[in-house]
């Protein structure tokens, strides 16, 4: 993994620029071409943007990103680069508009790499449902790298960018970044504009992080966050200033601790890792204290009406009229190039949400959901009144093998449990390396907190990484 | 026979006159050519987002509070989801449980001295779809100008007896819009838009009959027919021993008679939600106060003050408030009387009616269009009124205020048209064409009336039209009569 301040470094001393370290990455890219990491590497482009790059590092004007090299998951709109959320549905889809978060990334200096694989419109936790093929995991190649943002992950993790941007909805970037060994950050729900991000469920997506180190990553939420009057659901607020506050952990804080009950749903070595860094956030200042969920079985029901609610309405638009995939042949060809054009399980989940919107079936499941987010939106309001951080796990198992739950969709959705709580609740969360116990795999574990406190999240992160 | 009444209640969807579209900031303007007004939103394109017209917020506050609506404090936004071409998104973003204005009435006129009340039960805001245009060989062309473009949808409740009453109904509505400044209100160009809801039930009973929902009914006289044409119908069915179904009926204005619409085309479960990418719409004590203050005075308002406080006759008034300019028009005329009283502002009245409104159904304009200043029709009514001239040279002079922008006063004053109303001077002539047809006079006294008109026609032609007519007559009556 590669670290931006190394880069600043180097380029400070003259051992490199901006194009040289490009050109490199390109290399570097391109020999790790079987992981399937990316869907379109921008060769033409980062060059040119390096170039800018040297320029003003040799003008002694650099920007607060000035040659950081990123790479965007394919759900994130890049004006005249293709954005195909891994599906045939948007295979040549060519946006004309820029993502906020990617117009505020270029706007400071940073580099587009290349769009990252994922599962198909960011449904999936192991990037098997992506119709360009599946991302190997970097650190052993028969595992997935998570999902959805798995190449994301997977980008950091073989050090081919400085920082990934990933989406999360149910766990999208915090379960890769377990996976693969990253940081993940989920921010708070309005804390970055969501105009350009392909929505799959709306009230629960937002724009997170992939990096190997807190450091990049509030630098990096520091330039995407903010009001955007293009986004109503995007709070009214100013920029994060994580960056500056980096190294102002407060001296003691408290933490919650989960119940055992819940904890047990991991396995022995996550359960392992949490006890051990129990030990560690105390050791920090932390005064652990034990919190209680009214009902954690609820989390997944719910996210998953929700969520596939949403989609199923989102999703509406891809109809071959206007642009992307059309199926061939006389006749309707709404019906054929939806059947065509959308993979198994991003039809499974639109004939989710499909059947739980329907009339005589909307009160006893969406509405029921929307109670039932209502209660865990408060359980988290609670638990903060009471702890300044929470600490999870971020999955319940190490990394598993591909194609060993991709035909158990109900197996692969309870690999989300304990990242949906923080959608639903519209918390920040983060996921950090915790070691690598099994097999050199890695393991992650979740920090999360209160709506709008990313700050402690990252000097909580950047403490631990040390 | 069991006599029938109708049951009638309308939804009238009216596009509003905003200058960007509900939620995004393309021009919403109508007539631009196909697809030059859209952007990523009103594409539905990957990744984008709505963002709320504040300007749509404030002209459907002000139709609420014009409609006597209760204004909800906070109100959401819902997805409406079906598939159709000009769709872009695979929905529509409206308004479903929680309208903003709700609990409302206008009142019609039945009669001169009858008013009824309409109740409203919701208005709420939505977007527009696109068009799409089928009457073209190639294939079913797509214009999405008209997608996002702000429409808000005014629900009456079932409170409408009969065709006509849907007419005025839909008219009064028409005429709020178009004093608001909210909507053009042109039927033709789909501005306005009405579906109806009619059902009967024998006379006397409380139950309400099935209904049929009628569409398609494109303009304020294809509303009445249709409507009319459906209550027969159904009263026929009924009478016939047949049972009315629940469905959706298309006005067919060729055929002038409502057809089933196909089942395909409205068997749909919308699966409503609430739009999770738009916020609460909240609104502000203060925004309502600012708007309330901004409402000018309503057609049915003004009307009975224009009776009241120029002692005009109700249809002088009706046909000034039928188009808001008018009416202003007319206030501004009378402001510049010199005399101001009861018969001048008649006066007013009937020159506009007359002269006036001739000039403007034959430009086919309206009445700023027109140019006029109101001054001038204030002096030509003082002139009048003072008998200074006569009607025939009012007449006379108008084509030459309203060509030349010329004052009337410097034309009656420069041709010194003022009308003689001297009688010793009309006497003298009078007297004159009296000797100059003896053999007239002969005629008139053996009893053959009408040659009096003759005599008038003389003196007026002598005169070149100043003399006073009613001064000629009462001396050539004196003078033959005795």
């Amino acid at each position: 993994m590669i670290k931006y301040s190394d880069f600043l470094k180097k380029i400070q001393n003259k051992e490199t620029t901006c194009v040289d370290f490009t050109k490199e990455i390109l290399d570097k890219i391109w020999e790790n071409r079987h992981l399937n990491i990316f869907i379109t590497v921008c060769n033409e482009k980062a060059l040119a943007q390096a170039a800018e790059s040297d320029k003003r590092f040799l003008d002694g004007n650099p920007r607060k990103l000035e040659g950081m090299i990123v790479a965007i998951k394919d759900n994130i709109s890049t004006k005249g680069i293709r954005t195909t959320c891994a599906s045939r549905m948007l295979e040549n889809f060519e946006p004309i508009y820029d993502a906020t978060a990617v117009e505020r990334l270029m706007a400071e200096g940073a580099i587009i790499i290349g769009k990252t694989n994922l599962d198909e419109f960011a449904m999936g936790s192991s990037n098997e449902t992506s119709y360009f093929g599946n991302v190997l995991n970097p650190i052993n190649n028969e595992y997935t790298p998570g999902g959805s943002s798995g190449g994301s992950a997977a980008a950091v993790a073989a050090g081919l960018c400085h920082v990934a941007l990933g989406s999360d909805t149910g766990g999208s970037v915090r379960q890769p970044a377990a996976f693969c060994g990253t940081l993940g950050l989920k921010p708070t729900y309005g804390r970055i504009s969501r105009w350009g991000l392909v929505a799959f469920a709306s009230s629960l997506d937002q724009i997170g992080i992939l990096a190997s180190n807190a450091d990049d990553t509030a630098r990096v939420l520091d330039v995407i966050s903010g009001s955007d009057a293009k986004d109503s659901t995007c709070a009214n607020i100013s920029p994060s200033q994580t960056f500056d506050n980096l190294q102002n952990l407060p001296e003691k804080f408290t933490f919650g601790v989960i119940s055992n009950k819940l904890l047990n749903n991991c396995s022995e070595d996550i359960v392992r890792a949490y006890d051990f860094y129990v030990e560690k956030l105390k050791s920090l200042g932390g005064q652990p204290k034990e919190i209680s969920f009214t009902n954690p079985n609820i989390w997944i029901p719910t996210y998953y009406i929700l969520a596939t609610a949403e989609a199923s309405s989102n999703l509406s638009r891809y109809d071959g009229v206007r642009y992307g995939f059309r199926a061939e042949g006389e006749g309707d060809f709404v019906t054929r190039t939806r059947s065509e054009g959308f993979g198994m399980e991003v039809k499974r989940r639109i004939m989710l949400g499909t059947f739980v919107l329907s009339s005589g079936y909307y009160d006893a499941y969406y509405t029921k959901a929307q109670k039932a987010r209502r209660l865990i939106y408060n359980d988290y309001n609670r638990i903060f009144n009471e702890v300044d951080v929470l600490l999870m796990p971020t999955t319940p198992t190490p990394p598993f093998k591909i194609g060993e739950k991709i035909n158990d969709p109900i197996a692969m959705y309870y690999s989300d449990l304990f990242t949906i709580s923080a959608n639903l609740g519209a918390i920040p969360a983060i996921s950090f390396p915790a070691g690598s116990p099994s097999n050199g795999l890695p393991i992650g574990l979740q920090l999360q907190s209160k709506h709008f406190n990313e700050d402690i999240l990252l000097q909580l992160s950047n403490a631990l990484l040390k | 026979m069991i006599e029938f009444e109708p049951v009638i209640g309308l939804e009238v969807h009216a596009q509003l006159l905003t200058n960007s579209k509900a939620f995004c900031s393309c021009s919403a303007e109508y007539g631009a050519l196909p697809n030059t007004q859209t952007c990523p939103v009103c594409l539905g394109h990957p990744g984008a987002l709505p963002v709320l017209n504040e300007n749509l917020l404030n002209f459907i506050i002000k139709m609420g509070i014009a409609t006597n609506c209760k204004i909800r404090e906070i109100s959401t936004f819902a997805r409406k989801n079906y598939f159709y071409p000009d769709l872009p998104k695979g929905y529509q973003i409206t308004q479903y449980e929680d309208p903003i204005c709700y609990d409302g009435f206008i009142e019609i006129e039945l009669s001169e001295t009858e008013r009824k009340r309409i109740g409203i039960i919701r208005i709420h805001m939505e977007e527009d779809a696109g068009k799409s245009i089928h009457d073209l060989d190639i294939d079913t062309l797509v214009d999405l100008n008209r997608s996002g473009v702000p429409l808000i949808e005014i629900v009456s409740e079932p409170d409408i007896r009969s065709a006509q009453e849907a007419y005025k109904y839909l008219t009064s509505i028409k005429q709020i819009l178009l004093y608001l400044g909210i909507c053009t209100g042109n039927m033709e160009e789909g501005a306005l838009r009405c579906d109806a809801n009619i059902s009967v039930r024998p006379i006397g009973n409380s139950k309400f009959g099935t209904k049929t929902e009628v569409k398609n009914l494109n303009s304020f006289r294809n509303v009445e027919k249709a409507i009319e044409y459906e209550i027969q119908r159904q009263i026929e069915v009924i009478r016939n021993g047949g049972n009315i179904h629940q469905e959706t009926r298309l006005w067919d204005a060729a055929s002038q008679t409502t057809r089933p619409m196909r089942s395909k085309e409205f068997a749909h479960d919308y699966r409503y939600f609430p739009e999770p990418d738009l916020v609460k719409v909240k609104v502000s004590n203060e925004r309502l106060d600012s708007i309330r203050s901004s409402i000018p005075e309503l057609p049915l308002a003004r009307k009975q003050r224009l009776i009241d406080q120029y002692g005009i006759p109700h249809y002088d008034a009706s046909i000034f408030v039928e188009d808001h300019n008018l009416a202003d028009y007319y206030e501004h005329c009378c402001s510049y009387l010199a005399v101001k009283s009861q018969k001048t502002f008649k006066l007013v009245s009937n020159w506009l009616m007359t002269e006036v409104m001739r000039i403007l159904s034959e430009r086919k304009i309206d009445i700023n269009e027109l140019g006029l200043n109101p001054k001038f029709v204030a002096e030509i009514v003082d002139y009048l009124s003072e008998d200074k001239i006569s009607s025939r040279i009012a007449k006379d002079i108008f084509p030459e205020v309203l060509q030349n922008n010329m004052s009337p006063a410097k034309i009656i004053e420069e041709r010194s048209l003022v009308q003689i109303s001297d009688s010793s001077a009309l006497e003298t002539l009078i007297d004159e064409v009296l000797a100059n047809n003896q053999d007239s006079i002969e005629k008139y006294k053996s009893g053959r009336k009408n040659v009096f008109g003759f005599f008038v026609g003389q003196v007026m032609e002598k005169m070149k039209g100043k003399a006073n007519p009613k001064l000629v007559t009462e001396i050539l009556r004196k003078k033959l009569d005795d």
